[in-house]
């Protein structure tokens, strides 16, 4: 830890730009939506009135482990969402601590863990039922997660963020970054994969016991996960330049991101638990696990 | 502390999340309820969401003239609502049983167990009544949250 990294914690891409944006993307996902039913959709301040609006409610008193453990569980992801997003080479930082794809990884997951976690905390039959969902299709979609992120790493021969953020044309790079996209809809449980909170079949699946404040940190957390997987595949794809032209383009693939998974998943309608782990282990599996043979082939070429 | 109170009025009043209750209706209400969130009529724009769970919902909407076997689940939904709340009792029959009155399996009418803020009777109700109810449920809930805080800051 030292000045830039908490720079880049508290100011960009951390804090100050992160929660704002998260706000943002929160609210194209569901103009998307809006606008794909030809409705109009809901105010651009309105995750900003949700978030305070939770914050003034009054929950129950719970006592012992299980209050604590409650309010652990959408903790964390916002602390891991953060420190995710203030590692992304936004800026191409050389000093300080910079980490790896391995570190972001973990950190990616946090959320869904911790999700699973508090379906199981909350002792509620429908929250059991969303955790399970979760950790079924958090192990479905992460296979293919981590096979794509192998594959750039085998082609540009690092794990480290700051060589993933320079460009390359390697096809190797963009099969990984199509991988990466597949997943996304799976991990911000969105259509076609949102059967772990399906509201009309298990109400709020893992969240069903949360109110207030913590259910107002979850929203965070969700939107934050939308600023750093977005602003992941964003540092794969931008191009180099100026300081300020890679802050600009690092904005808007994030939003053209959103806008497109938001639309897609407007398009789709919710799949089966099967029907998903279906998909990611016959079709996306196979794939991502032949993008990694063909990159160590093409790496190992004599 | 006032600009505060301000802000949370403001935000209260703008994303009231509903939760919706039968306790025993024919069902007409509810689809009128729902017809609320299509694209005609489209309650988002307003901020109004269903939602899945009583303990994340701010207005209760609840349709029915209270049978015997629904008491009980409209008095635990009611609880579990987190304060500040208000209820909205959608359609003729929580307002006054409508044609099932003196039935003996009917309990109501709703105000006999709960508070009800906002009444929209109709058989059914229109949705822009249903809105025009919500939005005024909307309207006590960000007031009696603010008369509660500053009862709150005098007893400090």
């Amino acid at each position: 830890m030292n000045a830039s990294f908490l720079l880049r914690f508290f100011l960009f891409p951390g804090l100050l730009f992160a929660i704002p944006a998260s706000w943002f993307y929160v609210w194209v996902e569901h103009k998307a939506v809006a606008r794909m039913q030809r409705r109009i959709g809901p105010p651009l301040l309105q995750p900003f009135y949700d978030f305070v609006k939770l914050f003034g409610k009054r929950t129950p008193s719970r006592r012992g482990i299980e209050a604590d453990l409650l309010l652990l569980w959408p903790t964390l992801p916002v602390l891991s969402m953060l420190t995710a997003i203030a590692m992304l080479p936004v800026l191409f930082h050389s000093r300080g601590f910079s980490g790896d794809a391995i570190l972001l990884v973990a950190l990616l997951e946090m959320p869904s863990i911790c999700y699973i976690l508090a379906g199981f905390t909350s002792g509620s039959m429908f929250g059991e039922i969303g955790a399970i969902r979760e950790a079924i299709l958090s192990v479905a979609c992460n296979v293919v997660f981590l096979l794509s992120i192998v594959t750039i790493a085998v082609t540009e021969k690092t794990f480290r963020l700051s060589d993933f953020a320079v460009v390359s044309s390697n096809p190797g790079r963009w099969i990984g970054v199509f991988g990466i996209l597949l997943c996304i809809p799976a991990k911000l449980r969105l259509n076609p994969f949102s059967t772990s909170s399906a509201e009309q079949e298990i109400y709020s699946g893992s969240l069903t016991e949360y109110a207030g404040a913590a259910l107002a940190m979850w929203d965070l957390a969700h939107g934050l996960e939308w600023v750093a997987l977005t602003g992941f595949v964003a540092i794969l794809v931008m191009p180099g330049g100026a300081w300020w032209l890679r802050a600009i383009l690092f904005v808007l693939i994030s939003f053209a991101e959103v806008l497109l998974l938001s639309t897609f998943a407007a398009a789709t309608g919710r799949m089966t638990l099967d029907g998903a782990i279906r998909f990611y282990w016959r079709w996306a599996a196979i794939l991502a696990l032949l993008a990694v043979l063909a990159a160590l082939y093409v790496r190992f070429l004599p | 502390m006032k600009l505060f109170n301000r802000l949370m009025h403001l935000c209260r009043q703008k994303s009231p999340f509903l939760f919706h209750l039968n306790s025993g209706s024919c069902n007409g209400c509810d689809i009128e309820l729902v017809t609320c969130l299509s694209p005609r009529y489209d309650v988002e724009q307003v901020g109004i969401r269903l939602e899945g769970s009583p303990r994340h919902a701010d207005i209760l909407c609840i349709t029915g003239p209270v049978t015997r076997n629904t008491l009980e689940a409209v008095k635990t939904v009611y609880a579990q609502v987190c304060e500040p709340k208000a209820v909205v009792a959608l359609g003729s029959c929580p307002c006054s049983c409508n044609v099932f009155a003196g039935s003996p399996v009917i309990e109501g009418p709703l105000s006999k167990y709960i508070p009800v803020d906002v009444y929209v009777p109709g058989c059914p109700p229109h949705p822009d009544a249903i809105i025009e109810g919500i939005e005024r449920a909307a309207k006590i809930l960000a007031d009696r949250g603010v008369t509660e805080a500053e009862k709150g800051e005098k007893q400090q």
